[in-house]
């Protein structure tokens, strides 16, 4: 028998948000950057792209790890490490935690990474190469293993619950969420940090996804480069950075005044089973995890009023993804808002879906749907509402965050405004 | 430059702490707050600095400060 059976479902808030995104180091400057429709996409700083065919990407700009990190481990902590504990922080910050919450020995992390630390790999494969295995650093396998985000923040915060990582691609943070979500719901913790971190703009990476053609190759207008939905869009551009969210129980949450951004009621997760990268062609497998996060949610499609998709730019994606949510909401998907923040973001691939959870709740807080930026002709075969260009105030009282990964893993997470009582659901 | 110079320079900057702190009498785990990684990465440093190999026998044994640099001196 499941827990959730034998015990009192719990209610989930999201009470703190922390972000470092390409739109800004913090979440005020990552949302007021996606409600402008700005862009966070540029020409690659960090390294030469001579020979490479993509040159842009969504770099973090301006961090420095030592805002949070003593000098010696600043230096050497990757960057996805770095911008976990960024994230994790400020989202502790953010929802004003009370004096010793981390005594409870159940408070963990949940995180999802895609990769980890290749750029501690990158370097170290060359020194393997060139002057042996000798001076291979004792920090690459501690600082390459993609949980060691979830550990650094745990080690930082004395965060003493389960410390999982889910390495499912692009969905990895989403699942994290989810996970961490479902681990409040049935009773075995009261709050967790939950959320997602990337950082892999390196020689290797853009060569790899290049290689797979998943990439736009819109050197020459970096900003109009990634297009989800438009009928030009020729693939996704890379992202990095980090978010994190603090979930509670929302007993606990209103008992201790604090704020509630949203609260998460369902989750779904499945897979495609269909193919290593490309989601299957009818959008069955995104359709069975959005249908499946309504249904643990308990909420009829009708519901929903805005879906944060997955919308990467690529040409399979978006077209996928549309049918599967024709699918889900037949006629009522006339009615629905789309956003694709990937359009300004870039992917944060493992980072992505905790992002977008972040910016679900930030959307339904405030009553504003950023808009999917580059939208200028729709692609007959996506035919929903995406919100082109402009941001939009709209209150929505539940919406859908999808998040899609390599290997066929689908995600979706089903939140409400508010601590969802307005929703008039018993 | 000598060798005392050069190591306090190296375990200075490795370590991150400031040079003063490094005196020969300092235990680079106590006082100067390196872990086992550190130690493996500092003796590297070394190695590549002076043009040595330290055996990993040899290495457990310099604890203080003033143990890497009479070792060195040795060679």
């Amino acid at each position: 028998m499941e827990a959730g059976n034998i015990r009192t479902l719990q209610k989930v808030a999201v009470t703190g948000i922390g972000m470092v995104s390409p739109l800004g180091l913090n979440l005020s400057e990552s949302w007021e950057g996606l409600v402008q429709g700005s862009s966070g996409i540029g020409q690659i700083s960090r390294f030469d792209t001579k020979g490479q065919s993509v040159t842009i990407a969504g770099e973090v700009k301006g961090f420095s790890a030592a805002d949070y990190l003593s000098r010696k481990e600043a230096r050497r902590t990757p960057l996805f490490m770095a911008y976990a504990l960024a994230a994790s922080r400020m989202a502790v910050e953010d929802a004003a935690m009370p004096e010793g919450w981390t005594r409870d020995a159940r408070a963990g992390v949940y995180a999802g990474c895609g990769i980890g630390g290749l750029e501690v790999m990158d370097e170290n494969f060359r020194i393997l190469a060139e002057r042996g295995p000798g001076r291979v650093s004792p920090f690459l396998i501690p600082h390459f293993i993609g949980n060691m985000a979830g550990g650094m923040v745990a080690m930082h915060l004395g965060l003493k619950g389960p410390n999982l990582t889910y390495a499912t691609a692009c969905a990895a943070g989403a699942h994290a969420v989810g996970e961490a979500f479902r681990r409040i719901r049935d009773g075995y913790a009261d709050v967790m940090l939950a959320g997602g971190s990337e950082a892999v703009i390196s020689p290797v990476c853009l060569a790899g996804f290049s290689a797979m053609k998943a990439l736009s190759t819109r050197n020459d207008a970096p900003e109009s480069a990634c297009r989800p939905f438009d009928r030009d869009r020729d693939g996704f551009v890379v992202g990095e950075g980090a978010c994190f969210l603090v979930l509670e129980n929302l007993e606990k949450a209103e008992a201790r005044g604090a704020r509630i951004y949203a609260c998460i009621e369902g989750y779904g997760a499945g897979c495609d089973a269909y193919h290593i990268t490309a989601p299957e062609p009818e959008g069955q497998g995104m359709a069975a995890c959005m249908e499946a996060a309504l249904k643990d949610a308990g909420l009829a499609p009708e519901r929903i009023g805005w879906v944060n998709a997955h919308g990467t730019g690529t040409p399979l994606n978006d077209v996928c993804e549309t049918r599967a949510i024709r699918q889900v909401f037949g006629i009522h998907g006339d009615r629905l808002s789309i956003s694709a923040v990937k359009s300004m973001t870039g992917h944060l691939l493992g980072a992505a879906g905790a992002f977008a959870a972040g910016v679900s709740a930030m959307a339904l807080f405030h009553g504003v749907l950023p808009p999917t930026r580059n939208l200028e002709n729709p692609d007959p075969e996506c035919d929903l509402d995406y919100i082109p260009n402009l941001a939009r105030k709209q209150a929505v009282a539940a919406a859908l965050t999808n998040a899609f990964g390599f290997g066929g893993t689908n995600a979706c997470l089903c939140m409400v405004s508010g601590s969802g009582s307005e929703r008039g659901n018993p | 430059m000598s060798v005392e110079d050069k190591v306090r320079k190296v375990i200075a900057e490795k370590l991150d702490v400031d040079i003063d702190e490094v005196v020969p009498e300092a235990s680079l785990v106590e006082d100067l707050g390196a872990d086992s990684l550190d130690l493996v990465e500092l003796m590297m440093s070394m190695e590549d600095i002076f043009d040595v190999d330290i055996s990993d026998e040899q290495a457990e044994k310099l604890r203080k400060v003033k143990d890497v640099i009479e070792f060195l001196e040795a060679l």
